[in-house]
């Protein structure tokens, strides 16, 4: 029992950042139908960014800072620059340019902030907490986790149910033409969509770069896990991102646990598995399929 | 002048003796190449032909029949795993044979992902196939009594046979087993691909509705396509082991799926000679950027990465001004070249080129 409630809370915290990885995709393909898988990268990068501040000095609430806005700021860029050309191409041309970017961006970071493997900071102290007389496997930098991850889903959550501006980006991934002729400069919502969704990823990356060090494929599982459990959830639901992320927590870490490490992919091929031949869409999504 | 003319038509008339006639004129090409280039390109020339037969069964897959699978190197494993197991213990047994039972095997596991993979639409089958690509490696670490674990398996080279005497560079040997491959699977999936199943293959992407209207089976036109394009993974795969000459889960990481993907977009999805320009593409563009890189001096952490950031750079510019990959280019040199023979007014504008395979969803 206890070594199962130690395995849970293990996979709660990890869930959470795969449900971050995994909002960030969701997000994003709401906005763009584009599965960005450059978003490994770009969490990567923005996490560089922060240390390269931190070790210049700064606190590290400031190199916090600069990976959720440098994250913010290169989401836009990307959009604008690079995926707004290539919208109307084949769907698959936007996977190979992010697919090209995502390497890019992991060749780029080794010269620009060296090679070596980095170990980078967590904002609270990474020992267990205890509880009474006994230590359990959570400590404040996982409970921090958690409430970061969480507000951010809030905040998230009010800016798309309660805002104007929130009314406005769902209206432009819903019918960007209709959108377009109500007024809305969707162009714009759509930047604003990867911009936010890019946050989310960069948080991931923060959040997670203390447990797995930093190299330049440091995100690539979380990205893969992230996927996965945007895929249970169903792409189009952002509650089923977080659900899905979550599950994926859970999962491996039992899996991992129970069966060892090395069979944790493989339990999250079953579980993905299981879940698309019950429900092909997904847990949450709302798209009924084409019955031929 | 005319009746020459007539029979060199005559001669080009049937599709099947036509594609023999190129497979013919190309196996002849390379053998001759092979023959004149050093043991290092005959090397590079073997791993083109081995991607050009994975990318050509993906290019069916995605291309023509609208299913994205980024796992394609799992399948690819599936054959050289199989080839590793056939020669494990120095068994001999003949190339061609040990080729057969690969793509075999890998059909026959495609067969249950195949089913798997019809109830699955864009963005979830790539999920699923992306998963798989990172899983199934890892039953190779776990059962490491049979497959070795992460060193892997070791697989021994074919050697030329007595004929063509003693001193006969190995890695030429493995060329022509390679490019033979190749080119016997081009003409099967291009002969297929214009029959009624190739066709099918096309009606289910376009549109599934109309396609099942029109009598087709939609859910077993996709699990053949599955199946198919799963046994050219595992010849692949087979070739693979023969070339690296271990297999290991190394050699199947995820990149190897998502190069696979990205030689079929670049080369021009859904056609055999995108396949091979992609293939091409994928050997020799590394080769270049890291000779380029080398030549000139730069502190080690920059040379090391410079051929990578080349690389994903080339990606995303070709995306940007090359969005139909190679093939799609040069068919519409060759459109623009045509009209203005012929004098049409507008040639090579938009929406004049004919694009033979247009990607799904265009």
């Amino acid at each position: 029992m206890s070594r199962f409630f130690v395995l849970s809370l293990t996979g709660l915290t990890q869930g959470a950042i795969y449900a971050a990885m995994a909002l960030a995709l969701v997000m994003i393909w709401r906005a763009t139908k584009v599965i960005n898988f450059a978003q490994a990268a770009m969490a990567m990068f923005t996490t560089y960014l922060a240390l390269f501040a931190i070790d210049h000095g700064a606190p590290y609430w400031v190199g916090f800072l600069v990976a959720l806005l440098s994250g913010l700021l290169l989401g836009a860029i990307i959009e604008r620059v690079l995926v707004r050309p290539v919208e109307s191409a084949p769907p698959l041309n936007v996977v190979i340019l992010t697919l090209g970017l995502l390497l890019f961006l992991e060749a780029l970071a080794p010269m620009a902030f060296g090679g070596q493997i980095r170990s980078f900071p967590p904002a609270f102290s990474i020992v267990g907490l205890h509880l009474g007389n006994s230590q359990v496997a959570f400590s404040p930098f996982d409970a921090f986790t958690l409430g970061a991850v969480l507000a951010v889903m809030v905040l998230l959550l009010v800016l798309f149910q309660k805002t104007n501006l929130g009314l406005r980006m769902r209206a432009s991934a819903f019918n960007p033409e209709v959108s377009g002729l109500l007024g809305i400069r969707v162009g714009r919502m759509l930047t604003l969509g990867w911009a936010l969704a890019s946050l989310v990823g960069a948080l991931a990356g923060v959040l997670i770069a203390p447990s797995l060090l930093l190299y330049p494929t440091f995100m690539d599982d979380v990205l893969v896990f992230g996927f996965t459990g945007a895929v249970i959830g169903g792409l189009d639901s952002a509650v089923g991102a977080v659900v899905g992320g979550l599950l994926m927590g859970f999962a491996l870490s039992y899996v991992g646990g129970y069966f060892g490490s090395d069979l944790e992919t493989v339990g999250a091929l079953v579980i993905l598995i299981a879940v698309l031949m019950v429900r092909p869409r997904g847990l949450f999504s709302l798209q009924r399929l084409r019955q031929v | 002048m005319v009746a020459v003319r007539s029979r060199a038509d005559r001669l080009v008339a049937s599709t099947l003796r036509r594609h023999l006639l190129i497979a013919l004129g190309a196996a002849v090409v390379l053998l001759l190449l092979s023959a004149q280039i050093g043991a290092y390109d005959d090397y590079n020339l073997t791993a083109v032909a081995i991607f050009a037969v994975a990318a050509a069964g993906l290019t069916l897959l995605t291309g023509l029949n609208g299913q994205l699978s980024l796992g394609h190197g799992a399948l690819m494993a599936i054959g050289a795993y199989t080839t590793s197991l056939l020669l494990k213990d120095h068994r001999q047994l003949p190339v061609i044979v040990v080729l057969l039972i690969s793509v075999v095997s890998a059909g026959v596991i495609g067969i249950a992902f195949g089913y798997a993979a019809a109830r699955l639409r864009g963005p979830y089958l790539a999920g699923a196939t992306l998963t798989l690509a990172v899983a199934l490696p890892q039953v190779a670490t776990r059962y490491k009594s049979i497959f070795g674990g992460e060193s892997g398996l070791t697989v021994p080279p074919s050697a030329p046979p007595d004929w063509l005497g003693a001193d006969f560079p190995p890695e030429r040997w493995l060329a022509w087993i390679a490019v033979a491959a190749a080119v016997v699977t081009m003409l099967l999936l291009a002969n297929l691909l214009r029959s009624a199943p190739g066709r099918a293959f096309k009606a289910v992407r376009d549109n599934e509705a109309a396609a099942a209207l029109a009598g087709i089976d939609v859910a077993r036109t996709q699990v053949l396509a599955f199946v198919i394009s799963a046994a050219c993974a595992g010849l692949a795969g087979a070739l693979f082991a023969y070339w690296s000459g271990i297999t290991s889960p190394a050699g199947f990481s995820l990149s190897l799926s998502l190069q696979l993907i990205t030689a079929i977009v670049i080369g021009g999805l859904g056609s055999l000679a995108g396949a091979v320009w992609g293939s091409i593409v994928l050997v020799f563009v590394p080769l270049l950027t890291s000779g380029l890189a080398s030549s000139v001096h730069l502190p080690s952490a920059v040379a090391d990465n410079l051929p990578l950031a080349i690389y994903g750079g080339i990606l995303v510019i070709a995306m940007l001004v090359a969005p139909h990959g190679i093939q799609g280019a040069l068919r519409r040199i060759l459109a623009i070249g045509r009209a203005r023979r012929e004098h049409t007014p507008g040639g090579g504008q938009k929406g004049v080129v004919d694009w033979d395979d247009p990607a799904p969803g265009t």
